[in-house]
């Protein structure tokens, strides 16, 4: 459907000269500074108050901001719905617990393996997925997240169904205790910005372009000679191993690793997250993800019959911003 | 021995089937005619249960909770389509997959906050309550095989419904294209209604049936949910020729691999392994089977559109 009108290929093309087209995605330097300042602050101010609580909750709210980001890329701005993205998170934290059990405690060592372990699965699965379209292309990747999941649950050694417990939290050295949850909210934000920045500078390049093109016209692109299964696969690829990246960080945060961090009710919360901030908006994953956990924080904090009120809140946003809520922002302020 | 085994899975195997395709026949209906994605057809099935189980628990008959909770499932059915599915025909897959997981959560706690978090016990009628002895040696539920009758009349009717009479053409003519079904006259608002209502009421018949044999509780429409999309896949979306035969294969695959592969197992590994692994092995047997079809035959084994 023409959910996107604004970004017509014949009007792209025309831009062939080096200026900021239609496939940039800008990051306005003074909001960014201000959402950073915010976020530095932020333990400071928890702390300064009473809540430092919420230390953790900030920490697990951001490394969901990086999953939901790591979809984003394939799924708003590569257009591959891929209904089996946490099967990578659950690799890249199953990856950290595996590790640990056998004594592999660093950081540099285990996370890195999450990353690659994300990235090949990703690889292997998106090899075989992306030779098809659509709605099949929605249910294959379900069908690889869901073989993973029983794998998980046969794996017996590794807790099985029960899930498997972390000793503590990765070592990193650099004179950083991880277990005090500042200093790994610290580390969480740094990756979040590193990975944002990324992604940014991704979607602006060549490949970017070339990525988003495809969203918009897959035969003109293969017409044009892109080598489009190609670049997919890149792109789907890496979106898989930072999904793991995440994976390594949400094990690390909750101290507990077990299958059902890769049902498919997670994959689908993660598309919630993305559909809910905005598909194929630079913010739109970090967006989706913050106002999500936040709904839930603050109305589970009320009743138990939170769900309710998050089922309501979801209902408004896809009746009233069809296009997620930072379509919503664009609007109003005329850009 | 195995071969009353054999045959006693296989019956198992075709009751879970035809419950799976009473779920799959409405989400393939609106999935084909209405290009939408249902992700709150589970919730009807769950709320059919449940609307089943308490008449039938307040009543004291089985059969009248089973006639009333239908008719109210499909009412149900019919009010949510006008409210709120309506509105997202016309949006594009991803809104529709928000809204009906909206829906999702919201009736998940709307039956929490009516019924409670506890299951609810529903006991099989008294006349089905006991096993009937097929051949010698094999005794098997009444109940189950009540359910298999069920689900075959069901199936039949349904099949009878599409290929035999004006509504079905209308259907069938949405399935294959619903831009010219339109031209040719076919009121589908009134009939994208009542197709709605139909899928309620066979989630609700689906649900009641089952209501004895697994627990009725929250989040039960789920895990089914899942299965179901895989069964409209395999079969073809749109089809309710597909469904059958792609709920049927998914119901004998899944109970063959929960029997036969720890056997198998056992046999090849020894017994720790077969306890092991057996169960989730057969669970990715199904998803094994759909990425297969997905990658051969995208368009499914049956599929509507020609």
């Amino acid at each position: 459907m023409a959910d996107r009108p604004d970004h017509s290929l014949p009007q792209a093309a025309q831009a062939i000269q080096p200026r900021p087209g239609l496939l940039d995605h800008h990051l306005p330097v003074l909001p960014a500074l201000l959402l950073l300042a915010v976020l530095l602050l932020l333990p400071t101010l928890a702390e300064a108050t009473g809540h430092g609580f919420y230390v953790g909750v900030a920490s697990r709210i951001l490394i969901f901001a990086l999953a939901a980001s790591s979809l984003n890329l394939i799924l708003g701005f590569g257009g591959m719905v891929s209904f089996g993205h946490a099967a990578f998170v659950g690799v890249g934290a199953y990856a950290v617990g595996i590790l640990m059990q056998e004594g592999v405690v660093s950081a540099w060592l285990s996370w890195p393996v999450a990353v690659l372990a994300s990235g090949l699965f990703a690889l292997l699965i998106g090899a075989i997925s992306l030779r098809t379209k659509g709605v099949y292309f929605i249910m294959i990747t379900l069908a690889f997240a869901q073989m993973l999941y029983y794998l998980m649950i046969s794996l017996k050694a590794y807790g099985g169904d029960d899930g498997l417990s972390l000793a503590g939290r990765s070592s990193i050295g650099l004179g950083l205790d991880l277990s005090q949850d500042g200093s790994f909210y610290y580390l969480v934000l740094a990756l979040a910005v590193a990975v944002f920045a990324l992604l940014h500078r991704l979607l602006n390049s060549d490949l970017g372009h070339a990525l988003q093109a495809i969203r918009e016209n897959e035969p003109r692109m293969v017409a044009l000679g892109f080598p489009v299964y190609r670049i997919k696969l890149i792109v789907f690829t890496l979106a898989g191993a930072l999904a793991g990246l995440a994976g390594a960080l949400l094990a690390n945060q909750g101290g507990f690793v077990s299958p059902s961090m890769m049902q498919w009710s997670e994959s689908g919360m993660l598309m919630i997250m993305v559909i809910l901030g905005g598909v194929g908006r630079l913010y739109g994953g970090f967006v989706g993800a913050v106002v999500f956990l936040v709904l839930e924080e603050v109305l589970s904090s009320f009743t138990i019959h939170w769900q309710l009120g998050l089922g309501m809140a979801l209902l408004v946003v896809v009746l009233l911003a069809p296009n997620g809520l930072l379509s919503l922002w664009r609007k109003r302020g005329g850009a | 021995m195995t071969g009353l085994l054999v045959l006693e899975q296989s019956l198992n195997g075709l009751q879970f089937g035809l419950m799976l395709f009473l779920l799959a026949a409405g989400l393939t209906l609106v999935f084909g005619i209405m290009d939408m994605i249902n992700l709150a057809h589970g919730s009807l099935y769950m709320i059919g249960a449940y609307l089943v189980a308490s008449i039938a628990l307040a009543s004291g008959s089985f059969w009248l909770g089973l006639g009333l909770g239908v008719l109210a499932a499909a009412v149900l059915g019919a009010l949510l389509e006008l409210t709120v599915l309506r509105r997202l025909y016309a949006r594009d897959h991803l809104s529709q997959v928000l809204g009906t997981f909206a829906i999702l959560l919201i009736s998940n706690e709307l039956v929490r906050m009516v019924w409670g978090a506890q299951p609810l016990e529903l006991n099989p009628p008294a006349a089905l309550a006991g096993p009937v002895e097929l051949l010698p040696g094999l005794s098997y539920p009444a109940y189950r095989l009540f359910i298999i009758g069920v689900g075959l009349a069901v199936a039949l009717l349904l099949y009878v419904l599409v290929t035999r009479t004006r509504y079905g053409m209308q259907v069938r003519a949405g399935a294959s294209n619903r831009e010219m079904a339109l031209a040719m006259g076919v009121d589908v608002r009134k009939l994208f209604t009542a197709v709605f209502a139909l899928g309620a009421a066979l989630c609700a018949v689906a649900g009641g049936l089952l209501g004895p044999l697994l627990a009725v509780q929250v989040g039960m429409g789920e895990s089914i949910l899942i299965l179901a999309f895989v069964v409209i896949v395999i079969g073809g979306i749109g089809s309710i020729r597909g469904a059958l035969l792609g709920a049927l294969l998914v119901g004998v695959v899944d109970t063959a691999g929960r029997t036969l592969l720890p056997l198998l197992f056992d046999w090849l590994l020894g017994p720790e392994a077969a306890a092991n692994a057996g169960p989730a092995v057969s669970s990715i047997l199904i998803y094994l089977l759909m990425a297969a079809v997905l990658f051969f035959r995208p368009q499914g084994l049956f599929p509507a559109h020609g």
